[in-house]
């Protein structure tokens, strides 16, 4: 029993630190990116001891910020909603993870740990109505902040969360029937297989459709461009956080990226074959774990060694640039990857080809949770770059397009693959 | 018909099913866009941004900045307290305290002469109306910063002495 619950934890302590990790890179990247975008640097002015990371300090004092900042409220505001929607916000954010898989199983002295912190058998279910409970935190929000742009906000967020649900769980349906189960696991498990022997059998390749609607209808769930009507600050100030200021705002704002962590991580695990290496399956991985792992700290390395070169040709260049303590961050930066790279090197005298079936399930875990992690972050970086390239819908055309458009084509979709399932099993 | 030459009714172009299936305009978009990133990433010292207090642009030698007096050889100011600039001056930013110079070569001198930087709308008028080009204003300064009001009226011997240095 305890070893069974100290495993619980160590899990969601795992994914709490993943969310939470993501979350200050996606705020760097999204003004980061939307500054390289617009063809501007972003921000590169915060910096500790002269250690700017590309303005990956900025995450850290906007927070700082927010945290000393004055809690402004209205005074007509329903108390206790008002302070309990922004929890409710960032507790459904995080709550959704419980269910996705991050790897398939870790084998440490006869013990099999399933990574997942929650296998639900109706795990779909499960994050379908999580999803759903999302939008109460946000119209709960606006309506106990007692304004009208907070309740015109709250408005669109409940009336986009009923129209994209229903296509939501019809694109999903199609993979259901297709894998035959409601459960994560054994949907990213069953992507693993290969179809005619080359293609990965992943939700998208079995389900181009489900996947296309699928990722609108995420849009439009986790309120982000073009479906960012709920904060379109043209229209209505900023939403349904219009009244919120401080720590409670940043709530509102982190969770925002949570919930775009949690929707990644759903494309990733159900259309992109979660943890799943494409044409690496785990027994290949066991077999050749050795050679692989010694090929991989190599080449970790030696990237890293030429990072850490490339980081100390540009301090050498840029010295008696500012004349200040930013000149030392090429060089620390340097420092840290030539560090890096030479223990990555230095593991290699520990002979990691001769690894055996504990460290082999160990490297195993750690690639196919980097695969995992990588995907996440691809999709992630996509809600942020599909939001710097496409303008909004108005709000007519995204009701339009959800129920004339999307719904039809979910059911059509459907039946379809009712169709073909027939057909190839008869 | 007034506007002769403009259409009467604005027509939109029908869109294809493509084009109103937006998937692939989205994915040409993302193309531009993603263009733009990798440039700026690989080529991050091409960007047009000028980091600013450690990079600044060039202005040209007509860019009126901040005002100086100039001297004499002997360090005394050049300016005879004519007037003519404070005269000119539509924001009335300059006022001179004549007094009489001990060389009779030389009429007046000024006793005091204070420009309200606030005030002044940077027109060039009073290097303009200057008979023996004792005011300039080509310093170049144009960060003038200070925490009080009184900071920016400054005196004689500050414009004769003009550094720079933006601080007041």
């Amino acid at each position: 029993m305890v070893p069974l619950v100290l495993e619980a934890f160590a899990k969601i302590v795992f994914m709490f630190l993943l969310i939470m990790g993501f979350v200050p890179l996606l705020i760097w990247a999204e003004r980061k990116g939307s500054a390289f975008i617009q063809d501007r640097t972003g921000p590169n002015r915060a910096a500790v001891l002269g250690i700017r990371l590309a303005g990956l300090v900025h995450p850290i004092a906007d927070v700082l910020k927010l945290v000393f900042k004055e809690d402004v409220v209205p005074a007509q505001r329903h108390r206790f909603l008002y302070a309990f929607a922004p929890m409710l916000v960032m507790v459904v954010a995080m709550s959704t993870y419980a269910v996705i898989p991050f790897g398939d199983y870790l084998e440490i002295g006869g013990r099999r740990i399933p990574l997942v912190v929650a296998d639900l058998k109706v795990g779909m279910l499960y994050i379908l109505a999580i999803a759903s409970l999302g939008t109460y935190g946000v119209a709960l929000g606006g309506w106990a902040s007692n304004s009208k742009y907070t309740f015109l906000g709250a408005m669109r967020s409940t009336a986009s969360m009923i129209s994209y649900e229903i296509t939501m769980a019809l694109s999903l349906l199609g993979l259901f029937m297709i894998f035959g189960t409601l459960q994560i696991t054994q949907i990213v498990a069953g992507q693993g297989e290969l179809i005619w022997g080359w293609l990965p059998r992943w939700g998208i390749v079995v389900q181009p459709v489900g996947f296309l609607l699928f990722i609108a209808a995420v849009y439009a769930e986790t309120n982000r461009t073009p479906f960012d009507m709920t904060e379109r600050d043209s229209e209505i100030v900023a939403g349904y956080h219009t009244e919120y200021s401080s720590l409670k705002f940043a709530l509102f704002f982190m969770a925002e990226y949570a919930h775009m962590v949690v929707a990644a991580a759903l494309i990733a695990a159900l259309f992109f074959g979660g943890y799943q290496i494409p044409w690496l399956p785990r027994s290949l991985l066991e077999a050749h774990a050795g050679m692989l792992l010694t090929g991989s700290l190599a080449a970790g390395g030696g990237l890293s060694l030429v990072v850490a070169w490339l980081y100390f040709r540009r301090a050498r260049r840029e010295r008696g640039w500012y004349n200040d303590s930013r000149e030392r961050e090429p060089g620390f930066l340097g420092a840290v990857a030539a560090l890096v790279g030479l223990g990555l090197l230095g593991s290699l005298t520990l002979a990691p080809w001769s690894v055996g079936a504990a460290g082999a399930s160990i490297f195993v875990t750690v690639a196919q949770t980097g695969c995992f992690i990588a995907k996440v972050a691809f999709f992630a970086w996509l809600f942020i770059w599909v939001r710097w390239t496409v303008p909004s819908f108005r709000y007519d055309q995204v009701m339009r397009l959800g129920w004339q458009i999307m719904l039809p084509v979910g059911l059509l979709n459907l039946a379809a693959t009712a169709v073909w399932l027939v057909i190839a099993h008869r | 018909m007034p506007y002769k030459g403009l259409p009467e009714v604005v027509t939109t172009r029908r869109r294809s099913f493509w084009e109103s299936a937006y998937f692939v305009e989205i994915c040409k978009g993302l193309a531009v866009t993603g263009r733009h990133l990798l440039r700026n990433l690989l080529h991050t010292g091409e960007m047009p941004t000028v980091q600013y207090p450690e990079q600044r642009r060039d202005y040209g030698p007509r860019f009126r900045g901040r005002h100086r007096l100039l001297q004499r050889e002997d360090g005394s100011p050049r300016c005879v307290a004519c007037m003519m600039c404070s005269t000119v001056c539509p924001a009335d930013c300059i006022e001179i305290v004549a007094a009489e110079h001990a060389d009779p070569a030389i009429e007046k001198y000024p006793a005091s002469f204070t420009i309200d930087l606030l005030r002044c709308v940077y027109c060039g008028l009073c290097e303009e109306a200057c008979p023996c080009d004792a005011i300039r204003m080509d310093t170049g300064i144009y960060e003038i910063a200070a925490d009080n009001r009184q900071a920016f009226v400054v005196d004689k011997d500050f414009l004769l002495h003009n550094d720079k240095d933006g601080t007041l």
